[in-house]
Order: structure tokens, then C-alpha cells, then sequence
């Protein structure tokens, strides 16, 4: 059996599931149930300095609904904890002496000024947390305010910050990052330069799910108005997917850790944010959509995939990914596929020739019977056609081996390795000539 | 209420009116909102679907239910429509297990297509029940057209003809228009009085007069109305039933089941409605199975169908098959009917096992009986009433084009016609085409 167990910046706990910084862990009756249903850890709703703000009081949520009203991705426009300092205080350290062997971070999110730092950390050590992250990523309400993104999108912030709070607790200090930005290394290498012993990403993204056509407004719409809100869940974890995996193979952050949010619903998606650098993960939405339960398909699957695979802690898995992101430059141009389809599991729908003959290179043919052939003399391997049929496997990429000739291009696939930096089109190709 | 399932001959009320209630309530409920767009989810918008290939008045389906999808109930109906005016008893009664769900590419890969039928049905649904007509008529032409016949095949017909803006006359020898939507199709399949309601829904368009109880060849002439009118088109479906030609036939409580589904269709109290406790059914196609099913449902004990040839050869769908075996319809196969026994009236029916030979049917001299309070004969409906002169192929009126009969100025079509199965969407093709035709060469 695979070991769960994780030691992220010296925090031990008995798997890397944690729950995120969100409703799901706003106060001690969530927290106890996420315990009892196997969480691992997880970061308390962030807290800030009382007076504490309010919520709205209409609705505070918008979706993007799949099919059957799959929730694929939720916004909302909540700030911070809305209940006094001092409750949650009490609720932290009630929950962290039931349970010892749980991760317990708290999240803080106070004005940019060294003062009210140095008032709640003290505060926040005397509950026994294990450590606490920074909220720079909250994009709306809080960023307002001076706080949450607007910090996290000022680098020279974020190192200032993260300096103060080193120098003014023992606790671990992990930040936790805003995607609103146009590149995620920039405030990764600012915590790092400041001091942070780990980064966590993503916070939610500013986005419009909807708009009432009758009401004319965003949705969630209070009153008839509406704001942008933080999204998130399934739909946002390729963004995170990638900032995590930016931050890895970033050579000024390589080694830091990451605990990796945005989007994670099951083993694989844990899986997934582990192969591209994160030492744990956070979990919101999911948690929101479908209880705590979900943690038991996590920790199973995870475990079972690591048997599988031969893999016997989490950190054997963590960055094991990373040595394949590369850039497109780099990318082999000699490596040539062409779409295959599986007449035998094909069951007609047409879509792969809709899709291929609409709008990419007329490269499948439609012929009596409603049979689908490639046409090796046009597919560019874009592999659309393998994105959108219904049937799993039925459209495969196969590669052409070396020394058979291109229908496409009427060129000889090289054996050897050769990517656009070389490329005689390629202006500024430093050709070996 | 004295009467049971168990009550020997022939009486009312075996079964009390909440069963009763229940045996012949909405065969395929409608769906909710939300049963509709799971539904249609599933859809995978195929590339020149093969659904639509499938369906005789070839509805654009992928797209009526993308518009589901989209929360567009009202747009998907009209898309239904456009091609099919009787897409709400279509709905209900198409046997899409032979059509536009066979076609599904999702019944390929799993077996189970997507519900089309049922989503046509919420579809079109959603403006009939507002009581909406989505046509408006064309700018008048002058044209008068009669039309013979009110079943789907001439109301389709007719429907198209006054979209167009022509004049059109419908008669019908019957008390009510409809035809088999009205007098035929089992009751559960649209309950509700729906084939009247979309009758009447459909008049909406205007420009159709309503001639009911006139018999083309009683008073009315093929020769008058070609006279009169600038088109004809028949769609007088099949008045005539298939004898057994079995010795006793002529006993009474031999009935054509069509005749005993008409009876059924319009009585207002099934409780009233008298019923064997035991039922004979000869036949094998969609009528028998009617008449069969109806009549457990109505609380015959035993009610046996009995067809002459293998299963594979009914042309009921397995789907009917398999609907009738639930309901407790015992059915032989490979027997046929030598005589009827009986007193005045059937008592037992006589049937003699049959097996294939290399020329056909072939009797097996091993005979049985089954006990009749009644016997139900549905071989097969044929044409009556075609106008002296017309030529006929099979016994159908024969027509080429889009329903172009031997006559001048006469089309034909539906289940009169010949060529393509006897069924309520192709009624509706066959009218609707003819109708385009007509238009076509009287506009020139
Ligand atoms: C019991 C039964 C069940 C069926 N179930 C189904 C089913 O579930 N699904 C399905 O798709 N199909 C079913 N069918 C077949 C379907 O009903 C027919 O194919 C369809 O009704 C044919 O339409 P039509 O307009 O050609 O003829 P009809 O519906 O038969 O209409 C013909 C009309 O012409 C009138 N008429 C006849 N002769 C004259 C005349 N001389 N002068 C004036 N008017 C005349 C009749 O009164 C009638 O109104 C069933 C048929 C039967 C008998
Ligand atoms: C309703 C709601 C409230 C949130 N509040 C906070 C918060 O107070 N502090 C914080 O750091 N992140 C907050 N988040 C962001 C989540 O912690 C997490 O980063 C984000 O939802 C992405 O993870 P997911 O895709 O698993 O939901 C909130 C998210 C939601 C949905
Ligand atoms: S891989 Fe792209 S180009 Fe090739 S057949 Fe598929 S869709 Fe067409």
C-alpha cells in the first residue's frame, strides 16, 4: 500500500488532501466533520482584523453547468470570515487539540501594513496552527480594499508581506497566489525572494459565469446589479495546472514547494497537480458540490494508481512530470502522427468529419455507408478529431516511423530530433551550416 | 361492482375505474424539464444524422433537439413542424424503434438511443398545449382543392395545400376527422382526446373546410370533384378488413378487431365497454397487438394472439411484442385458424400449426383449440372505395412521384397508396409531398 502521508514545510499530515481556504473550512463544525471524513488538512477561512466584514445577502454564488447540471465551474463574490477574530481564534484551537495529527493552516488576509501583521500572528501561533497562508488572491471585495489581489499582483508586495510575517512568527509561511496576473513566476520568485516556505495556487479567477437576459445583469445579481466574482472548480484547473507546473521548472523557485488548488475533484486530477510539482492539494469546489465524502474516492484511487505504478510515497510522485513540460521551440518537429480510426468501435456520428472538414484540413473522407477515412495526404495530426468523438479510442494518433515518406508533405520522417530553433523558417534559427 | 376478471362470457366493468384508469393512462409519460434536457444531452449532434435519414417526413432532429437543449422548447417544435404537421401524434405513436431510434448512432454504441420520440413529444407539447399555431397562410391563390380523407395522409396534405394559400375541402365519410388517430391508434398511446385536440389545432391554419359523413362514391364522385376542384387528393387509407375464410366465421362474436378498437376509441366509459374472458386474437401486426393488449386491459383473463408465421415475420416491432407479453398477451406463433366452433356464437377457435416450406407456409395436420368468448380477426386492412379505373398495384392505388395516381388532377396517398409502410408518419410524408406536387404543378 502506497504512504499518503505528507510533510509539506515540516507539516505532517496523514494524506496530501487539504481543504481549501473557503466555506468548507469557515468554522469549527466544518472543520470537525472534514476531519472525521478523512481530510487531511485544511486552511481555515481566511480571517482577518474586526471589525469583520460583511457578506452580501443575496445570493453569492454563479455557475457553468454541463450536462444534467454537471457543476463544472462556480464563481462567487464572498469576502473573507464575516464572524469576529476572536471566535474563529477559539474554534482553531478547540479543532487542532481534537485532532493532533491534522494539518491546521490559517489563512490571513490584514491591511499591507506591518503593524496589523505583527498584531494577529501572535494570535494566530497561541491556537497551536501549523502554519498560515497568505491570502494575496481573493479578486474581489477584499482587492478593493487594498488587499487580497491587489497585493497579489504587486510582486514588490508580496515580498515585503511575506519578510514581515517571517520575521514576526515561527509558523510556516505559505502564500498563496492569484492567477489575474500575466505571469504567475513573477509573484511565485517575489514570496520566495521574501521568504515563503512554500507557494499555493490558484485563488480564484475574476470571471462573469452569466448574465440574467431578463434582468439584464451578471448573475449571482443582487438587487439588479451584479460584479465580477472568483471563479473556480473543474473548468479552471488547466489554468492551474499550468501556473504550477510554470512555478516548478522556473530555475529561481525550482525547490519550492507548492500546494496545488484549482479544480481538483478526483484521484486523478491529485495525481495530475502532483506529476507537475505540488506537494499537496487543496479542494473547494468539489468539497461544495458533492460533501466531504469525496476524499474517500481520492485517498482510494491515489493509493491505487501509486500500487500500480510502483510509486511508494507522495513524494516520489511529486514534479515527476516536470522534465517533459517544455517549451513549443523545443518541441520535435520530426515527430509526425496521422489520425487512425477504429472502424469496428466508430459508430457513425460524424462529428470527426464535421469538425475536420468545417473547420481544420478536409483530411477525412465521408463515403458510402457513412464509413470515416483519414486522408493521410491532408491530416496535419491536429488530433481534433480525436477530442471530439463520443467513443474513446476510436480515433488514435499513430506515429509514422522513420524512413516512410509524409503523404502531407511528401518528406522523409527523420530519425533524429529537430525542433523550430533549427528551422530553416525560422528567421532567427541558428542553422549549423 | 359484481363483475371480475373471472366472469365467464362476455361483460362490462370487470375491472374496477382506477385499474381501468391506470391500464389506459399515457403509455410513454411526458417528460419534465428536466428529464428533457438530460435527454437531449445525450444527443451527439451528429454530421447528416442518420435519424433523419430514418424518419420518413425526415424532421431535423439533431438541431429540434440542440433547441431543447437551449431552453427552446417552442423554436423545437417548430423545427418539428416544418416537416411533419402531425409531429405530436407522431410523438406517440411512431414506432421508433424501427425508425429514428434505430438510426441513433448511441443505439449502436450502447443500445440505448436517444428517447427521440419522447423528446419530440415535449417538444411539440409545449405549443400545443398553449394552444398556438406557429403557421400563418400565404397570400390566397384562387386554387380549390379537395381533399378525401381526414387521416394523417389528407390532413397533412391539406394542412401544406392551405400554408400555401389554396382553398381546400375535406371530406370524410366518418363522423369525425382524424381517421386511424382517431378510430385506430391505441388508446394509450394518446389518451386525453389528443388526436381531436390536434385536429382542431391544426384547422388553425384556415382555408380548411370541414366535410364530415361524405363517402367518396355515395354522392360524391371522383368525376364531380375533379369537375370542381383544380386538384384531388385521396387518402382514404385502407376501409376494408382481410377475411379468415375459416368454416364459422360468420358467427357471432367474430369481430374485425378494427371495428372493436373503433368501438373502444370512442367509448367514454371503458367500464361500460363489455369484454370475453376469453379473447382469440389472429394476427400479427400492430392492429392485433392493439386489439389484444386492450383487451387484457380491459380485464379479459386469457387473451391469446395467434399468428401464422415465426416472430421474426410479425410486423408488430419486438417493442410491441415485448409490450404485449408484458400486459399477459399469450402469443402462439405458427398457427393458423381451420374452423370456428360454437353454438350461434364462437365458443372455441380451431388452429392448425403450420411450419415454412420451400414453398411457403405449409400445415402440419397437428391441430388445437383455445376457448373464445370472443375472436378478433386482424389480418389486414385492404382498400375500398378506390374510384372505378384507377390503376392499382397489389391492390393499392398506384402512383408514381410524389403521389401522382393514373388519373389526371388526382394524387394519392398513405396507406391507400402504394409503396411505403402503413404508418402515420409516412401518411403525413406522402400527404405533405403530394401537397408540394399539387402546389407545384398548379402554380407552375
Ligand atoms: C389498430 C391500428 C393501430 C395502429 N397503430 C399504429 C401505430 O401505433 N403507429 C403508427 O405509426 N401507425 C399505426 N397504425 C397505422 C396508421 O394508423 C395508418 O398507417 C395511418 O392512419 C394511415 O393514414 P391514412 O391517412 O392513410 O389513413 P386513415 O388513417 O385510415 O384515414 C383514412 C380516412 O379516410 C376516410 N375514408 C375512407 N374511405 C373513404 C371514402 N370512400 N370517402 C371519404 N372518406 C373515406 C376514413 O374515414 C378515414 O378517416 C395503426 C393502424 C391500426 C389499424
Ligand atoms: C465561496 C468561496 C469562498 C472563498 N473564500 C476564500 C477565502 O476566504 N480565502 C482564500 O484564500 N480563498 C478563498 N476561496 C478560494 C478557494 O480557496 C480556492 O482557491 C479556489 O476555490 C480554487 O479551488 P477549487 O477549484 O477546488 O474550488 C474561496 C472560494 C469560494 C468558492
Ligand atoms: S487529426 Fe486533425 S487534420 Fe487529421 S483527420 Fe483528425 S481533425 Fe483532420
Amino acid at each position: 500500500m502506497a504512504d499518503l502521508t505528507t510533510e509539506f514545510v515540516g507539516i505532517k499530515s496523514p494524506n496530501p488532501f487539504w481543504l481549501a481556504s473557503a466555506p468548507p473550512t469557515d468554522k469549527e463544525y466544518n472543520v470537525r466533520r472534514a476531519f472525521d471524513a478523512g481530510w487531511g488538512g485544511v486552511v481555515w477561512k481566511t480571517l482577518g482584523l474586526d471589525p469583520h466584514v460583511v457578506n452580501v445577502n443575496g445570493p453569492r454564488y454563479g455557475v457553468l453547468h454541463g450536462g444534467d447540471r454537471r457543476v463544472m465551474g462556480i464563481n462567487n463574490i464572498e469576502l473573507i470570515t464575516d464572524r469576529p477574530l476572536e471566535t474563529n481564534l477559539r474554534e482553531i484551537k478547540a479543532v487542532k487539540r481534537d485532532y493532533p495529527d491534522r494539518a491546521m493552516i490559517v489563512s490571513l488576509m490584514v491591511p499591507c501594513e506591518e503593524w496589523a501583521w505583527k498584531e494577529i500572528l501572535p494570535k494566530v501561533e497561541e491556537t497551536g496552527a501549523d502554519g498560515i497562508e497568505l491570502n494575496f488572491g481573493c479578486p474581489h471585495g477584499m482587492s478593493e480594499r487594498g488587499m487580497g489581489s491587489a497585493v497579489g499582483q504587486v510582486p514588490e508586495y508580496i515580498e515585503m508581506v511575506t519578510r514581515w510575517c517571517k520575521q514576526n512568527t515561527r509558523m510556516p509561511v505559505i502564500v498563496k497566489l492569484t492567477p489575474n496576473i500575466a505571469d504567475i513566476r513573477k509573484p511565485a520568485r517575489a514570496a520566495h525572494a521574501g521568504g515563503a516556505d512554500a507557494v499555493s495556487l490558484i485563488n480564484t479567477i475574476n470571471s462573469i459565469t452569466s448574465v440574467d437576459l431578463d434582468q439584464m445583469a451578471p448573475e449571482p445579481t443582487i438587487d439588479g446589479k451584479g460584479t465580477h466574482g472568483g471563479y473556480c472548480g473543474p473548468a479552471v484547473k488547466p489554468i492551474a495546472l499550468n501556473m504550477v507546473s510554470e512555478i516548478a521548472r522556473d530555475p529561481e523557485t525550482a525547490h519550492l514547494p507548492i500546494s496545488g488548488i484549482g479544480g481538483v475533484s478526483t484521484w486523478r486530477d491529485v495525481a495530475e497537480f502532483l506529476a507537475l510539482g505540488a506537494g499537496t492539494v487543496q479542494v473547494c469546489t468539489a468539497a461544495m458540490t458533492y460533501g466531504f465524502k469525496i476524499v474517500e474516492e481520492m485517498a482510494a484511487g491515489l493509493s491505487e494508481w501509486m500500487d500500480a505504478k510502483g510509486y511508494a510515497s507522495i513524494d516520489e510522485v511529486t514534479g515527476r512530470a516536470i522534465p517533459n513540460v517544455t517549451d513549443w521551440q523545443y518541441l520535435n518537429l520530426n515527430y509526425v502522427t496521422k489520425a487512425r480510426i477504429d472502424q469496428d468501435a466508430c459508430i457513425k456520428c460524424g462529428r470527426c468529419y464535421a469538425a475536420c472538414e468545417d473547420t481544420s484540413h478536409q483530411a477525412i473522407a465521408m463515403k458510402p455507408g457513412r464509413v470515416f477515412e483519414v486522408i493521410d495526404e491532408e491530416c496535419v495530426a491536429c488530433n481534433l478529431c480525436v477530442n471530439v468523438c463520443p467513443v474513446e479510442d476510436c480515433i488514435t494518433m499513430e506515429e509514422l516511423p522513420t524512413g516512410q515518406t509524409d503523404p502531407r508533405t511528401g518528406k522523409v520522417v527523420a530519425g533524429e530530433y529537430a525542433n523550430w530553433t533549427s528551422h530553416p523558417n525560422n528567421p532567427a534559427a541558428k542553422a549549423a551550416e | 361492482m359484481t363483475q371480475s376478471e373471472l366472469t365467464p362470457g362476455i361483460v362490462s366493468g370487470r375491472l374496477p375505474e382506477d385499474r381501468l384508469e391506470s391500464n389506459f393512462s399515457d403509455l410513454h409519460p411526458a417528460y419534465d424539464e428536466h428529464e428533457a434536457a438530460v435527454a437531449a444531452d445525450r444527443c451527439y449532434f451528429c454530421y447528416d444524422a442518420p435519424c433523419v435519414t430514418a424518419c420518413p417526413t425526415e424532421i431535423d432532429i439533431p438541431l429540434f433537439i440542440r433547441q431543447i437543449s437551449t431552453g427552446m422548447d417552442e423554436a423545437a417544435a417548430k423545427t418539428i413542424f416544418e416537416q411533419n404537421i402531425l409531429g405530436g401524434m407522431c410523438a406517440r405513436v411512431c414506432p421508433t424503434e424501427n425508425l429514428c431510434e434505430q438510426a441513433c448512432v448511441r443505439e449502436a454504441a450502447e443500445g440505448k438511443p436517444v428517447e427521440i420520440g419522447r423528446l419530440q413529444r415535449h417538444a411539440t407539447d409545449s405549443l400545443m398545449e398553449r394552444n398556438v399555431h406557429p403557421f400563418t397562410r400565404g397570400a390566397p391563390t384562387g386554387k380549390r382543392i379537395a381533399v378525401v380523407g381526414a387521416g394523417p395522409a389528407g390532413l397533412a396534405c391539406a394542412h401544406r395545400l392551405a400554408m400555401k394559400g389554396h382553398d381546400v375541402v375535406l371530406f370524410d365519410s366518418r363522423s369525425k376527422a382524424g381517421g386511424l388517430n382517431e378510430f385506430g391508434i391505441a388508446s394509450y398511446k394518446t389518451p386525453n382526446d389528443f388526436a381531436q385536440a390536434e385536429v382542431d389545432w391544426l384547422l388553425q391554419i384556415g382555408g380548411i373546410e370541414v366535410e364530415l359523413g361524405k363517402r367518396l362514391g355515395e354522392g360524391l364522385s371522383i368525376e364531380d370533384l375533379t369537375d370542381q376542384y383544380d386538384a384531388v387528393f385521396l387518402g382514404i387509407g385502407l376501409a376494408g378488413v382481410n377475411a379468415l375464410r375459416a368454416p364459422g366465421e360468420d358467427k357471432e362474436e367474430v369481430r374485425d378487431a378494427v371495428n372493436f378498437i373503433a368501438e373502444l376509441r370512442q367509448t367514454s366509459d371503458l367500464s361500460m365497454l363489455p369484454i370475453g374472458r376469453h379473447v382469440v386474437v389472429v394476427g400479427g401486426g400492430m392492429t392485433a397487438v392493439d386489439a389484444a393488449v386492450q383487451s387484457k386491459l380491459l380485464g379479459a383473463e386469457e387473451v391469446t394472439m395467434v399468428y401464422r408465421r415465426g416472430r421474426d415475420r410479425m410486423a408488430a416491432s419486438v417493442f410491441e411484442q415485448d409490450l404485449a407479453a408484458s400486459k399477459g398477451v399469450r402469443i402462439i406463433t405458427h398457427a393458423q385458424p381451420v374452423a370456428v366452433h360454437g353454438n350461434g356464437s364462437v365458443r372455441e377457435v380451431e388452429f392448425e400449426y403450420t411450419k415454412d416450406g420451400p414453398n411457403g407456409l405449409e400445415p402440419t395436420g397437428e391441430t388445437f383449440r383455445l376457448a373464445a368468448d370472443q375472436l378478433f380477426k386482424a389480418i389486414g386492412q385492404r382498400l375500398e372505395g378506390a374510384p372505378a379505373g384507377m390503376m392499382l398495384s397489389d391492390g393499392k392505388i398506384t402512383v408514381t412521384g410524389a403521389g401522382r395516381t393514373s388519373v389526371e388532377k388526382v394524387w394519392a396517398g398513405g396507406d391507400c397508396a402504394a409503396g411505403g409502410d402503413d404508418l402515420t408518419v409516412t401518411a403525413v410524408a406522402e400527404g405533405r409531398d403530394a401537397a408540394e406536387d399539387i402546389h407545384a404543378q398548379l402554380m407552375g
